[in-house]
């Protein structure tokens, strides 16, 4: 298991509010990284800052061991799907990929699992903004996985997702992890984190509340369901 | 940076409003060139029309198209491309997009009824007025969060640069008549890209007026091609240093 | 019996014709030069300059001679006097170069001057670098034809290409005249003629007036001249189918005319002049068939002009059509084509159903603030003019065209 990426004392302001106080952890790769908290807690924030999108107002990032402040080049080998997918309107689905497959110049073969799986090729002619949310779902999910990402960042995977295209998209997460990929997914969904986490980190009004493997956390704790670990620890903290 | 625009600008040809647009441009050129025998007087309503629409739509529908574009814009910040390049990437792609609109729709008509030196100033002053404008509706969509602030900052502009601005600058010539205001008047001129774009084709119409005119730095201005020079050169400068501006806001912005 | 008096009177006439001689003049010959000729002849004699260079210190002209040049010949005086001066009655002058002229404040040196003659003719000359170009005063019926004069090109040294002072009943005609101070010049010059003559850059006027009555001048052009023509302090002043063209600059002028009555402008064509016609101090004024194109002011009519007649003309893509410094209540305007007009033709007679009034608003602003003449053509300016046409106020009532045409004269 190798350190992917490493955040050291993030610190994010957004207007008066502090998103992100003091925020250091590392990711490592073969895991799948289940972010939780309640809304506000600055879990697309801290996704948000390792992809370069918001950039903090203090502390390090690092992928790989090299700063990354301002650089571009190690987005390479990472895979995002947005919360929400919005793409030119008038674009069609087929042009979509190209494109993507055009700016990033990739010369590895594109995986084309999802997109065959949730049979993308068939609506190729249809422009972006006649799409359904959940389709748009898919292409965002098709997209993350087609550059074979050494990390992929999921943000609410599986929201707007049907739960046929929600169980494939978790087959292919588990399938990435054994592929040796760093998976970090933020998602409201409980049952889901425990299906395939490794991994719990639980943010809570821009903190780190616990940072752990699901295996720790239930021998601490002596649940099994992951909400009821969480309402443990958390009611725990609070008395 | 050049992927990007061409993405962008096979992404606009297919809108509806741009296509409006350009129809709009062209229908005004030419039913005023068709009812009006006297091309030259046809030149001088397509001015005074071109400097109020143009600069409208120019702001307000890459304004608009840049808040649309947000989630794509994040997108792509999260790809492997330079912040830099996305924005001048979609820079070049909607300004592009906005001035074929205008040459097809203005140019091409103005080409065809009264091609003049005359008409080859109202192009290139048109030109360069959709570029100046939509290099400040990217300042003002990197300025602002969102899309009604940002649209409402935009239609600002506009209303400034190309209404109430000459009113102002005529207030001010009432109170300050005492005084020598040549210089200060070159430069209110220089502040404001419509402006600039009108004493260009003024410069072509209406030089003998302006020949009329006593005072030594006009005369200099007027004449020679001092103030042809500098009204390019300074639109030139209103269409790059918005977007410059823009580029340096959009490098810290949290998307 | 008296026709062969007739015949016999002919027959004498005749004879005394033949008794003229043709002297020559050319270089090292008996006739070195003019002056030596001129010792020689007799009057109705006819000298001819075989082609070659002399020097001329004002060369007098005292005998009634035809004097031409073949090839043309150069007088040159070098700057020390003047070239040649008739002073006789009769004299024909025709086919010289004549270069070099002295300059001076004292006097008008000039290339060939005429003083107190009648029934002169000066044609085909080339006057080159002279102060004045062709001087006459005191004279009458002379002709002044096809000739060209080009001045010294220096403000300071330029004199009149052709002047003439207290003269009547003389001709000017096809003269070329350019880098002088007036082109062509009238003081105190009465019932005279200015026909088809060009007049361009020149430092001052092209054509100027003083003083001068019932004079006529026709289709002449005045191009590019400090002014195209001034008219001052004259009377019943003839102007046809000129063409007054790029006269450009502040206080320049197309056509200028300064206290001055009974005068028609009629046909001519304005085109391109700062001002077309600035008009200050006149009285019974025609102007009437003219034309007006891309002038910055066709006309300024100061306020204290009065009776003027302005009809039929047709104003085109002028930046300004008419302004004016007060009133214009005592003029007339009617059945002009005004390119800015927005009326309407209900009845389609060709005159439009409402008046037009050709001072704007924004012309009544550039009166008070010349400086704004930088906000021509703005949205702000059309707009006060808009609203001004909508709710007239400002601009003085009486301007106004009650017939304006639809449509311009057709010439």
């Amino acid at each position: 298991m190798d350190t992917l990426i490493e955040l050291s004392h993030i610190k994010k302001t957004f207007g008066k509010l502090q998103v992100l106080k003091d925020i250091s952890c590392h990711f490592e790769s073969g895991n799948i990284v289940s972010v939780l908290g309640p809304n506000a807690s600055g879990k697309t924030t801290m996704i948000k800052s390792i992809l370069g999108m918001v950039i903090p107002d203090e502390g390090d990032i690092r992928f790989c061991g090299a700063r990354v402040n301002k650089t571009f080049d190690y987005k390479k080998y990472i895979g995002y799907m947005p919360q929400i997918g919005r793409y030119p309107d008038n674009m069609k689905i087929g042009q979509l990929f190209d494109m993507m497959l055009d700016i990033r110049n990739c010369n590895k073969i594109p995986d084309t699992d999802l997109i065959e799986a949730y049979r993308l090729k068939s609506m190729y002619h249809k422009p972006m903004r006649t799409l359904s949310g959940g389709t748009r779902q898919k292409v965002s999910a098709a997209l993350a996985f087609m550059f074979n990402p050494d990390v992929l960042i999921l943000d609410e995977p599986t929201a707007g997702l049907d739960p046929f295209a929600t169980e494939i998209l978790k087959q292919k997460i588990l399938a990435e992890k054994a592929n040796n990929r760093l998976v970090i997914i933020t998602s409201h969904i409980l049952s889901e984190s425990e299906e395939l986490a490794d991994t719990v980190m639980y943010l809570y009004e821009g903190k780190i509340k616990f940072y752990e493997p699901l295996a720790a956390l239930q021998m601490e704790t002596g649940e099994q369901k992951l909400g009821k670990i969480l309402t443990r620890l958390l009611t725990e903290e609070h008395v | 940076m050049f992927k990007i625009a061409k993405y962008i600008i096979l992404d606009i040809i297919r809108s509806k409003v741009l296509i409006a647009y350009t129809l709009l441009l062209a229908t005004i050129c030419t039913v005023i060139f068709l009812s009006d025998s006297d091309v030259i007087k046809g030149l001088v309503s397509i001015t005074t029309i071109v400097m109020i629409i143009v600069p409208l739509v120019s702001i307000i529908y890459a304004t608009t198209y840049y808040f649309n574009a947000a989630e794509f814009t994040e997108l792509l910040v999260s790809q492997p491309i330079k912040r830099r390049d996305i924005l001048l990437g979609e820079y070049l792609g909607i300004s592009s997009s906005i001035l074929g609109a205008f040459v097809l729709g203005v140019c091409l008509p103005v080409a065809l009824f009264a091609l003049s030196a005359t008409g080859i100033t109202l192009m290139v002053a048109g030109g360069l007025v959709t570029l100046s404008f939509t290099s400040l509706a990217f300042w003002a969509s990197t300025k602002t969060r969102d899309k009604s602030k940002g649209i409402g900052l935009a239609l600002m502009i506009w209303f400034y640069a190309a209404i109430i601005y000459d009113a102002l600058v005529l207030l001010f010539l009432f109170t300050f008549s005492d005084y020598p205001l040549e210089k200060a008047m070159i430069v209110l001129t220089a502040l404001n890209p419509v402006d600039l774009a009108r004493i260009m084709i003024l410069l072509k119409l209406d030089i003998s007026a302006l020949m009329g005119y006593t005072g030594a730095l006009y005369r200099q201005f007027f004449g020679s091609g001092t103030g042809i020079a500098f009204s390019v050169s300074m639109l030139f400068i209103w269409s790059v240093l918005p977007v410059l501006l823009a580029l340096k806001i959009f490098s810290k912005k949290d998307l | 019996m008296k026709r062969i008096s007739l015949i016999c009177l002919f027959a004498v006439a005749v004879t005394v014709a033949s008794h003229a001689r043709t002297l020559v003049v050319a270089v090292d010959t008996a006739l070195p030069d003019l002056k030596a000729a001129v010792a020689e002849a007799a009057d109705g004699d006819t000298i001819k300059v075989k082609k070659g260079y002399y020097y001329s210190y004002n060369t007098l002209i005292t005998k009634r001679l035809t004097i031409i040049g073949d090839g043309y010949p150069v007088l040159d005086a070098n700057y020390k006097e003047e070239v040649v001066t008739i002073l006789t009655n009769g004299v024909t002058f025709s086919g010289f170069v004549l270069k070099n002229s002295k300059t001076g404040s004292m006097r008008d040196y000039a290339g060939i001057r005429l003083h107190k003659v009648h029934n002169v003719t000066i044609s085909n000359n080339r006057l080159i670098n002279n102060f004045f170009g062709i001087y006459l005063s005191d004279c009458d019926h002379v002709s002044v034809i096809g000739n060209t004069t080009s001045g010294t090109g220096t403000e300071l040294t330029a004199g009149n290409g052709i002047h003439a002072w207290q003269c009547h009943d003389v001709i000017i005609m096809n003269n070329y005249s350019t880098r002088h101070r007036d082109g062509i010049y009238f003081e105190f010059v009465k019932k005279s003629r200015i026909i088809s003559n060009t007049s361009e850059r020149n430092f001052r006027y092209g054509l100027h007036f003083m003083f001068s009555d019932d004079d006529l001048y026709q289709k002449n052009t005045f191009r590019n001249n400090g002014s195209g023509v001034a008219v001052m302090y004259s009377k019943r002043i003839r102007m046809f189918d000129n063409l007054f063209i790029e006269n450009w600059g502040s206080s320049i002028y197309g056509l200028l005319l300064k206290d001055i009555t009974r005068s028609q402008i009629v046909g001519n064509r304005f085109v391109r002049n700062t001002t077309g016609i600035y008009m200050e101090g006149c009285n019974l004024m025609t102007a009437n068939n003219n034309t007006f194109i891309n002038n910055g002011w066709a006309m300024r009519i100061l306020a204290n002009c009065e009776n003027g007649t302005f009809e039929r003309n047709n104003f085109e893509s002028n930046s300004f059509d008419v302004t004016t410094n007060g009133l214009l209540n005592l003029n007339k305007f009617d059945q002009n084509y005004w390119d800015k007009y927005e009326g309407y033709d209900l009845n389609k007679d060709g005159t439009g159903d409402v008046p037009y009034r050709p001072v704007s608003l924004y012309a009544q602003i550039m009166e008070q603030i010349p400086q704004s003449v930088m906000l021509m053509r703005s949205f702000m300016v059309n707009l006060l003019d808009k609203v001004e046409r909508a709710i007239p106020s400002l601009t003085p009532e009486s301007v106004k065209d009650i017939n304006p045409k639809m449509k311009p004269w057709t010439r």
